[in-house]
């Protein structure tokens, strides 16, 4: 694709130039910070709208997943960073170990994503034909894998949900809302996790050949930033998807 | 190691400082979710997001060590999106509720003070 580490001719240094290429890469950033951020604004107006079938769509989540795959891409931003330092300080061997882990660590992400999923196509949560909020609550705790407790709690949230918003209709409608926000902002932040994985890829190769050291490692520098991004949008849809109403739960 | 702009070269104990920092961060924000804060629950969640957001920034993403021009391109982007929330959300609550929510307004949607 490009020679290693060489001079362009517009730039006067090496240095110039990774300053620039990092300059780009941050620009590009700014822009996914508002593609994103049209997203959190519609679900900030919508949350404010109908913070009943919002809390209610939140408490369905599975916490304990939501919590394990914060934990999961964080870890990866840590051997992210730490393939940069191996570049920087010249340790070559480090970069590939430490470039794998962070996709290894991306693909449980994205494996627990896919358990996540199913369990909302079980539960009909999924927004379509049939969603159905109350599905769990209308039959037996095992058919949604609930515990006795959690099913009355289920039920009694439900039926508290139906007065609030008015009818069962209102609240299939409104929490069909939330569940769009759900699947909408986790599926591309999960296809940016994608293509973040496509291009981890592309460093291990690159990696293992040897190609990045302390004079030249822009590609893991700006790819790094890349994955840290990604990261940073899970830091804030963590909080805002999962945690609305958990101490009603 | 040189330490000049372009090159600074972050320490992985400092790597390692931040990663704890953000577990830390990931627990506490779990366990205020769970207490009833009333409205105040949404803002710690966000301070605490904020916070993790900006250990990630100026330390995994070497924003601290970053030139100036860099840096103004990372804070013009939060600038960016402050005016785009911030702008339609005042609007947002300036106007009256669309004619098809009055007709049979969600009692979530009444308050609107």
């Amino acid at each position: 694709m490009h020679r290693t580490g060489e001079l362009y001719g517009q730039f006067k240094t090496l240095d110039q130039q990774k300053e620039t290429a990092t300059l780009g890469m941050w620009i590009f950033l700014v822009t996914e910070i508002l593609f994103f951020g049209g997203l959190f604004l519609t679900y900030t107006i919508n949350r404010h709208e109908f913070p009943t079938a919002f809390g209610i769509g939140g408490n369905m989540l599975d916490l304990f997943l939501g919590g394990l795959n914060t934990v999961v891409l964080i870890a990866s931003s840590f051997t992210m960073a730490m393939s940069v330092w191996s570049a920087q300080t010249g340790k070559k061997p480090l970069v590939t170990i430490f470039l794998s882990l962070t996709l290894l660590l991306g693909s449980v992400f994205l494996g627990v994503k896919v358990v996540e999923y199913k369990q909302k196509f079980d539960h009909r949560l999924v927004p379509g034909r049939n969603f159905d909020v109350t599905y769990c609550s209308k039959n037996p705790a095992s058919v949604c894998g609930l515990t006795q407790k959690e099913h009355g709690d289920e039920i009694k949230e439900i039926r508290e949900g139906v007065e609030l918003e008015g009818g069962e209709i209102a609240l299939n409608a409104h929490a069909q809302l939330y569940f769009s926000l759900y699947f909408g902002m986790t599926g591309l932040h999960a296809l940016h996790m994608i293509v973040g994985a496509g291009l981890l890829l592309y460093l291990i190769l690159q990696a293992r050949k040897g190609r990045f050291d302390a004079s030249y490692n822009t590609p893991v520098e700006n790819i790094g930033l890349y994955w840290h991004f990604v990261d940073i949008v899970w830091i804030f849809l963590f909080p805002l998807l999962y945690l609305i109403n958990r101490h009603l739960a | 190691m040189s330490e000049n702009s372009a090159h600074h070269v972050v320490s992985p104990k400092i790597y390692a400082a931040i990663l704890a920092a953000l577990l830390l961060g990931t627990w506490l924000t779990v366990q205020a979710a769970k207490i009833d804060l009333g409205p105040w629950n949404i803002v710690l969640a966000l301070v605490i997001a904020t916070i993790k957001m900006s250990l990630v920034i100026l330390f995994f993403m070497h924003g601290k060590y970053s030139p100036r021009r860099t840096q103004l391109v990372i804070i013009s982007g939060f600038f960016w999106l402050a005016i785009m929330l911030g702008l339609t959300l005042t609007d947002y609550r300036a106007r009256t509720p669309e004619p098809s929510r009055t007709a049979n307004p969600p009692a979530a949607a009444v308050d609107r003070s």
